[in-house]
C-alpha cells in the first residue's frame, strides 16, 4: 500500500511530468485561461493517459517483445494512443458539445502531447508490470491535471490584475509558470 | 445564538461606516412651509415600476388634490395635483436623475387660490377593512418616503397576504446631512405613531419596532413620549451608523434576524416602512389627502440657511433653495449638487429639477466636501470588505466589473450589494467601487432587457411567417373555391341550357304534334 | 520483416475497425452546439450577416468562418451569450461603438407604398396603401431590410434614444 501511495506522489508531484521533466507544455499554456476548460483537459488527458499506458505495456509485452520487434516501439505507441485520443474525441463530442468547442484544437493534440508518448514509453523502459505502470500513468495525469489547474487558477487571478503593456498576454503568463516551476522543485527534496 | 452570530462575536460586527453626519444646525430649526410655487413641474415616473398616464388635457382647470395621472400596471402609483390651477403643458424635463436625460412630465400653473377638491375622511379607520386601507393609500398615490418610492399600497397589501408579524418603522435616517424624518418625528410625533397604527392594522402585524438612531435624542423622547399609550408601538434607539436605515440592516439590528441573500424582509415576516410614509398613509386614510407635499432638507456648506421645508411635490429645486436662503455667494463656491442624501442620492446636472415624491434632500455641496481626487491602485488592504454591511467583497467584484466579467461578478454576490457606498467611502486608495457597482447592474439589467427583446424578435419572426403561410392556405382555399364555383357555375349553365334545348324540343314536339 | 509489415498492419486494421464501431454507437446527429446557437439568435433571418438565415450563419460561426459578432440585431447580448457557449474570447469593446439602431420613417417623404412592410421580417412596419407608414421602436431588429426597398428614401436608420429605462452608468474610469 505504501508502495502505492509512494508511487503515486513521486510522479504526481517529485517528478511532475508538466513543471519538472517538461513534457505536455503546449495544452498546459493552450488551455490554461479558465479552470473550467482546464479541468475538462485534465479529465480527458487522464483518460488517454491511462488508456494509453495499459494499452502500450499489452502491445509491448505481449506482441513486440515477443517477436522481437521493439524497433517498432513509437510507431506502434503513436498508433495505439492516435486511437485513443480519436476515441475520445467523439466521445467528448458526443457528451459534452460545450466542452469539446471549449478545448477546440487542443482535443485531438492530445495525440502529439509528449507526456503521454512519453510515460508510456517510460513505462517499457523502467519495466513495471502492468498494474505499476497504469498507476505510473495515473499519477502522471493526477501531476498534470493538478499543474493545469493551478495554472488556470492562477491566470484567472492575473487576468484581473491590471499588467503593464508590455507583459499582458504570453509574457505574464510564462513569468507565472516558471514561478510555479520553481515551486514544484521544492517537492524534490521531499524524501520519499 | 446562531453559528454567525458566534463568528460575528469573535471578529467584531463593525459593518458600515461612521461618517460625520453633519445634520445640525439644519436638524434644530424648526420646519418651514413653503408657498405654492407660480409653476409645479410633476413627472410621471416618480416612483419605481410603471409610469403613470395623464388624465387631464392640456388647458383644463384642477382642483388641488385632483387626480392628474392615473396609475399603469401592478407596481405604479397615480399623481395628483399639489395646488388648483390649470394644465399648462405635458412635455419633457430634465429628470432628478444622475444621467441628466428628460423624462414626460405635466406642467401645473398654479391659480393661486389652492382650492382642495372634496376630500373623503375616515374618522374610525380601525372599523375600516384592511383590504379597503391598502386600496386608499393606493389611489392617494403614497410612496415610500425614504428614497426609494416603492408604492406603498403593493406592500402593504403584499404584507397582508403573506402573513407579517413585525412591522419595522425605519426612522434611522442614516445618512448624513439629511434631517427632514428627524425633524418630523420630532414635531409631528403623535401623527406618526397614528399612522404606524393605522398600518398595524392594514397589515394585521402584531407589533411595530420604530428603529431611529441614538444621535437623534429629541425625536426618542418626543416619539417616546407619543407612543407611551400604545402597547403595540415599541421606540428602539439603535446606534448611530451608516447604512442603518437600510432595511435588512434595520432589520437586523432591531430583531436579530438575518434576510437571506437575494431574498425580501417579507420572508421572514416583516415589513419595512419609512416615518414619513407613516404621514402620509395617515393623510390618506383619516383625511382621504393625497400625497403632494413632502419634507426636504436643504442642507451642505453652500446654502445661506440649511434647514427643512415642506414643498409641495414638483416645485423646482431652484425655488426651493431661493426660499430656504439662497445659496452662499449666490453659488460661487458650488461644487456638486445632490438629491437625495450625501451617499446614496444622486448628482443633477442643474437646479432646474423638480422635488419629486422620494427626494430626501437638496444638497449644496462646496469643493471641500467633494473631495474629488484621483483614484489610486488597489492596495487590497481590505478596508472594503470590512466596511461592506452585506459582507461582500467589493475588491474582488470591481476587479472583475473591470475586465467586463459581470457574470464573474454576480457569482460572488453582485446582485446583494446595495449600493450603500460604505465601500468607496472608506477606500483610502479613492477608488469608485460603488460606481462599478451601480455600472455593473445596469449592465446587466441592460443584457436582461436585450434577451426579452431577443426572445420576442423571434416570436415575431415566427408569427409572421405563420401568417404569410396562413394568407398563402388562404388564397389557394379561395382560388380553389371560385374555380369550383365557377365549373359549378359552367355545369349548371350548361344543364340548364340541355334542359332548355330539351324543353324547347319537346314544346317544337308538341307542337308538331298539335299541328 | 514480415512479422513487422504483418503486426501493424493487422494492429492498424483492429484499431481502424474499433474506431469506426465506436463512430457508429457515438455518432453524433447535426452539430448540437449549432442547435443551440439557433435558440440563441433572434430568428428573423434578416441576413445582415451575409448568410441565409440565422441557421446558417450558426454553422458559419461554429465553423469558425464567421466572427461572433456577425449579428448586429443580436448585439452585444448576443455576442457574449455565444463566446460563453464556444468558449471564445472575443472583444466586446470593439463592437457596437455607435450603439444599436433601429429604421425610423420620414414621414414628409412617405408615400405609403407598402413595399418595406412586406420585407419586414419581424412585422415592425405599420401602414396601408397610400396612408404614412411607422416603425414600431420595439419590434424593429434594425436589420436594414427595408431601407434599400423605399422608393423616396424615407426610411432611415437612426440610433435608439436613450431613455431613463435604458440609460446605464458608465464605467469608471480606469484608476
Amino acid at each position: 500500500m505504501s508502495e502505492i501511495l509512494l508511487l503515486l506522489l513521486s510522479t504526481a508531484l517529485v517528478n511532475n511530468v508538466v513543471l519538472i521533466k517538461f513534457l505536455g507544455l503546449c495544452p498546459v499554456m493552450g488551455v490554461s485561461k479558465s479552470v473550467d476548460s482546464a479541468f475538462g483537459m485534465g479529465l480527458a488527458t487522464t483518460f488517454v493517459l491511462m488508456l494509453a499506458s495499459a494499452a502500450s505495456w499489452m502491445l509491448d509485452n505481449w506482441l513486440l517483445q515477443p517477436l522481437g520487434l521493439g524497433y517498432l516501439r513509437i510507431l506502434t505507441f503513436i498508433l495505439v494512443i492516435a486511437s485513443v485520443v480519436q476515441f475520445t474525441e467523439m466521445f467528448v463530442k458526443k457528451t459534452s458539445p460545450g466542452l469539446y468547442q471549449s478545448l477546440g484544437i487542443y482535443l485531438p493534440l492530445i495525440t502529439t502531447n509528449c507526456a503521454v508518448l512519453g510515460v508510456a514509453l517510460l513505462n517499457v523502459q523502467q519495466e513495471f508490470s502492468l498494474f505499476k505502470s497504469l498507476l505510473y500513468g495515473f499519477g502522471s495525469a493526477l501531476g498534470f491535471t493538478l499543474v493545469l489547474l493551478i495554472f488556470a487558477g492562477l491566470r484567472e487571478r492575473v487576468a484581473l490584475a491590471r499588467v503593464p503593456a508590455a507583459f499582458a498576454g504570453a509574457p505574464v503568463a510564462f513569468i507565472t509558470i516558471s514561478l510555479l516551476a520553481l515551486a514544484f522543485m521544492g517537492f524534490s527534496g521531499l524524501n520519499v | 445564538m446562531g453559528f454567525m452570530n458566534l463568528f460575528k462575536h469573535f471578529l467584531g460586527d463593525d459593518w458600515g461606516v461612521h461618517p460625520d453626519d453633519r445634520k445640525r444646525p439644519a436638524a434644530d430649526r424648526p420646519l418651514r412651509t413653503m408657498p405654492v410655487p407660480e409653476k409645479l413641474y410633476l413627472p410621471l415616473q416618480q416612483h419605481l415600476g410603471g409610469p403613470a398616464r395623464p388624465v387631464v388635457l392640456v388647458g383644463q382647470q384642477v382642483k388641488k388634490g385632483e387626480l392628474i395621472a392615473e396609475a399603469q400596471g401592478m407596481i405604479s402609483a397615480p399623481i395628483h395635483a399639489p395646488t388648483s390651477g390649470t394644465i399648462v403643458a405635458v412635455t419633457d424635463i430634465t429628470a432628478p436623475h444622475p444621467s441628466g436625460l428628460t423624462l414626460p412630465a405635466i406642467i401645473l400653473a398654479a391659480d393661486g387660490r389652492d382650492e382642495w377638491i372634496d376630500c373623503q375622511g375616515c374618522a374610525d379607520p380601525f372599523a375600516l377593512d384592511p383590504a379597503e386601507i391598502g386600496k386608499r393609500v393606493a389611489a392617494a398615490g403614497v410612496v415610500g418616503l425614504g428614497g426609494a418610492a416603492f408604492p406603498s399600497a403593493v406592500k402593504l397589501t403584499g404584507a397582508a397576504r403573506s402573513k407579517v408579524k413585525t412591522l419595522v418603522i425605519n426612522g434611522g435616517e442614516c445618512e448624513p446631512y439629511l434631517s427632514c424624518d428627524d425633524r418630523q418625528m420630532r414635531e409631528r410625533a403623535a401623527d406618526i405613531v397614528d399612522g404606524i397604527r393605522i398600518m398595524l392594522h392594514a397589515t394585521g402585524a402584531r407589533e411595530a419596532l420604530v428603529g431611529i438612531e441614538d444621535n437623534k435624542p429629541e425625536a426618542i423622547a418626543a416619539m417616546q413620549a407619543a407612543a407611551a399609550g400604545e402597547a403595540e408601538v415599541h421606540i428602539r434607539p439603535i446606534p448611530a451608523r451608516y447604512p442603518m436605515g437600510s432595511e435588512k440592516q434595520l432589520v437586523q439590528v432591531l430583531t436579530g434576524k438575518e434576510v437571506a441573500a437575494e431574498s425580501r424582509t417579507f420572508d421572514i415576516g416583516i415589513l419595512v416602512h419609512n416615518v414619513g410614509t407613516a404621514l402620509a398613509v395617515r393623510a390618506a386614510i383619516r383625511d382621504g389627502r393625497p400625497l403632494i407635499s413632502r419634507v426636504v432638507t436643504v442642507n451642505g456648506n453652500c446654502a445661506n440657511d440649511p434647514g427643512n421645508i415642506e414643498v409641495l411635490v414638483g416645485t423646482l429645486a431652484e425655488e426651493v433653495i431661493a426660499f430656504a436662503g439662497g445659496l452662499k455667494g449666490d453659488g460661487i463656491g458650488l461644487a456638486r449638487r445632490v438629491m437625495g442624501g450625501p451617499m446614496m442620492g444622486m448628482q443633477i446636472p442643474h437646479w432646474r429639477v423638480p422635488v419629486v415624491k422620494g427626494t430626501s434632500g437638496i444638497l449644496a455641496f462646496d469643493a471641500q466636501e467633494v473631495a474629488a481626487q484621483e483614484p489610486d491602485p488597489c492596495i487590497r488592504c481590505g478596508s472594503c470588505v470590512k466596511a461592506c454591511p452585506m459582507g461582500l467583497l467589493p475588491l474582488e467584484m470591481s476587479a472583475r466589473i473591470r475586465n467586463s466579467a459581470y457574470d464573474e461578478a454576480v457569482g460572488i454576490g453582485l446582485k446583494d450589494c446595495i449600493a450603500c457606498g460604505c465601500c468607496a467611502y472608506v477606500c483610502p486608495s479613492k477608488i469608485p467601487l460603488v460606481q462599478y457597482f451601480v455600472h455593473a447592474k445596469g449592465e446587466l439589467a441592460a443584457q436582461d432587457r436585450n434577451k426579452l427583446r431577443n426572445d420576442a424578435t423571434k416570436k415575431l419572426a415566427q408569427q409572421r411567417q405563420e401568417r404569410l403561410d396562413r394568407e398563402a392556405r388562404e388564397k389557394a382555399e379561395a382560388a380553389a373555391k371560385r374555380k369550383a364555383e365557377r365549373e359549378a357555375a359552367a355545369a349548371a349553365k350548361a344543364a340548364a341550357e340541355a334542359a332548355a334545348k330539351q324543353a324547347s324540343e319537346t314544346a317544337g314536339a308538341t307542337e308538331g304534334e298539335s299541328a | 520483416m514480415i512479422a513487422a509489415i504483418l503486426s501493424l498492419t493487422v494492429l492498424g486494421a483492429i484499431l481502424g475497425i474499433a474506431l469506426g464501431i465506436a463512430n457508429k454507437f457515438l455518432k453524433v446527429e447535426g452539430n448540437p452546439i449549432v442547435d443551440e446557437l439557433v435558440d440563441l439568435m433572434p430568428g428573423s433571418n434578416c441576413g445582415q450577416c451575409g448568410y441565409p438565415g440565422c441557421v446558417g450563419a450558426a454553422e458559419a460561426i461554429v465553423a469558425g468562418t464567421a466572427p461572433a459578432t456577425c449579428c448586429p440585431p443580436g448585439g452585444k447580448a448576443l455576442v457574449s451569450a455565444i463566446a460563453a457557449k464556444l468558449g471564445l474570447t472575443v472583444d466586446l469593446s470593439a463592437l457596437g461603438d455607435d450603439g444599436p439602431k433601429i429604421a425610423t420613417v420620414a414621414e414628409e417623404l412617405c408615400i405609403g407604398c407598402c413595399r418595406c412592410a412586406r420585407v419586414c421580417p419581424t412585422d415592425a412596419i405599420l401602414g396601408g396603401p397610400k396612408q404614412i407608414h411607422n416603425v414600431f421602436r420595439e419590434a424593429c431588429t434594425g436589420c436594414e431590410a427595408c431601407i434599400e426597398k423605399c422608393p423616396t428614401e424615407a426610411l432611415v436608420m437612426k440610433p435608439v434614444p436613450v431613455t431613463l429605462q435604458h440609460w446605464v452608468m458608465p464605467k469608471p474610469r480606469l484608476a
